[in-house]
């Protein structure tokens, strides 16, 4: 059965991959073989974060970049997370509305996910949806989520080029950006350029990249305020290498999203040249691992609490006062540690 | 299935295919499944039959629920049925049309695949029991 799907996967067929990716998200028997089987078919694609506040045009932005990528003869997956209900787990995802240009185009594969619930596991998911796209031989992939919470921060975090997007007069979403997100960016695009504020959102940006870098008063010794603005139009060498480049588009127009395509290749290129992409691909990695660990080892940590009958037990006699939760801890944790630590041994 | 640790969610699309602009009934019902557990794509007003295809195929729903209120239904639904066929995603799907379908259609539209036809003032309830109770088994 994983046989028959991960060869019809691999063999193109729609079907196949919309059923691997299911089987990812819920988690079912099978899965794990899956995209270990699917693994060692992957590494060709560029992968694309997508990310800003609600209503900044993500969905209307990667429908355009979809129809682009095709234009260039270039196949597309995209997968859009939506959040999801804490309280019945329903949600609706609207993000396919927007996906007005690809019209009966299956090259362009498009899919939903929700933030299932806290259960979590939501970036595994997501690192292995994008797995199964890639090795469907996807040429871009591109990850869209709203940009709000380490969530989702994590999951643009597996993208090699992060874009956030920003719109106009966005006054409060730049403060939002100074939480976390702007950090990640390797490109913004101000979208809806052609809105009042776009301009002075555009300056807002650079001034703080300007102060990301750090190098606000550094440049201007060297060059002087102007030429220091100048420069912040492309990318150029620095510390970091890399200075995010801002981009205006107006993505239901089509406009500015060559431009915008551009300055991700151009990204691209430098992580390429730099020898980065490699260390970006490492820090992915190391990371998929650890979080791997992280759930595998909560599951078998529940399985042993299952065993002991269960955890409220133990919450009652810490409300008693008769032990607390380190020492809870330690004792659910002591015997794994001990057949662990003798197994070492051995 | 069932058995696995992590439960499975129902997707569905709620689909508005054709000339027919209203999507009142869709809303509500894309809502009112969100509130039961569901995960639920919209599709969005106008859309041709060969788009909610490549939806129900790439999102991999167990539901597609076709809203027409135009009447055009004896067009527009074969050719989202034979769209599915083709991907072998028919066999699989639960197929549900909702909007104002005439008794006679009813039946030619059920022997098309079609598991259940839902007009004006269905309870929404029955639709959500309806879903649980014949949503496929996959495995």
């Amino acid at each position: 059965m994983t046989d028959d799907l991960v060869e019809e996967l691999l063999a193109g067929k729609h079907r196949a991959l919309a059923r691997v990716i299911t089987k990812i998200e819920n988690r079912q028997p099978g899965y794990r073989e899956i995209v270990s089987r699917l693994h060692e078919h992957t590494g060709n694609a560029d992968v694309i974060g997508i990310t800003g506040s609600p209503g900044a045009g993500k969905s209307t932005l990667v429908d355009k970049m979809a129809a682009t990528y095709r234009e260039r003869g270039l196949t597309v997956g995209v997968i859009a997370i939506d959040p999801s209900s804490p309280f019945t787990g329903g949600a609706v995802l609207g993000d396919r509305i927007r996906m007005g240009s690809n019209v009966g185009d299956m090259d362009v594969f498009f899919r939903s996910m929700s933030a299932r619930g806290s259960l979590g596991g939501l970036s595994t998911a997501t690192t292995d949806a994008v797995k199964a796209l890639d090795a469907f031989g996807k040429d871009r992939i591109i990850i869209e989520t709203v940009g709000a919470g380490q969530n989702e921060i994590d999951i643009v975090k597996m993208a090699d080029t992060v874009a956030v997007l920003v719109p106009p007069g966005a006054g409060d979403d730049v403060q939002m950006l100074k939480a976390g997100i702007l950090e990640i960016a390797d490109v913004f695009a101000v979208n809806k350029a052609d809105l009042k504020g776009a301009d002075r959102t555009v300056q807002e940006l650079r001034e703080m990249i300007q102060y990301r870098q750090g190098d606000v008063s550094v440049s201007a010794g060297h060059h002087g305020p102007d030429a220091a603005i100048e420069d912040l139009d492309k990318p150029q060498g620095d510390d970091d290498g890399w200075l995010p480049p801002i981009v205006e588009t107006v993505a239901n127009r089509d406009e500015g999203v060559d431009e915008f395509l551009e300055a991700l290749a151009d990204h691209r290129e430098y992580l390429v040249s730099a020898g980065r992409l490699a260390e970006r691909e490492r820090t992915r990695h190391r990371e998929e691992i650890r979080t791997l660990l992280r759930e595998d080892m909560s599951k078998l940590l529940e399985e042993e609490i299952e065993y002991r009958g269960g955890l409220e037990e133990y919450v009652e006699r810490v409300r008693e006062r008769e032990t607390d939760p380190y020492t809870v801890s330690d004792e659910l944790l002591g015997p794994l540690a001990e057949c662990v630590r003798r197994k070492r041994e051995e | 299935m069932g058995a696995d640790q992590e439960q499975r969610t129902i997707r569905c699309l709620v689909a508005k295919v054709g000339l027919d602009g209203h999507d009142r009934g869709a809303h509500v019902i894309s809502r009112a499944f969100r509130d039961a557990g569901f995960e639920v794509i919209y599709s969005g007003l106008h859309r041709a039959p060969e788009e909610i295809v490549q939806a129900t195929v790439q999102e991999d729903v167990d539901v597609l629920g076709i809203s027409i209120l135009s009447g055009a239904h004896d067009t527009l639904v074969p050719k989202i049925i034979d769209g599915l066929e083709e991907y072998d995603a028919f066999e699989d799907t639960l197929v549900l049309v909702g909007g104002i379908i005439p008794d006679d259609d009813k039946q030619e539209l059920k022997e098309l695949g079609v598991a259940e036809v839902f007009g004006p003032g269905a309870p929404m309830q029955e639709m959500i029991d309806f879903v649980r109770e014949n949503v496929p088994d996959r495995r």
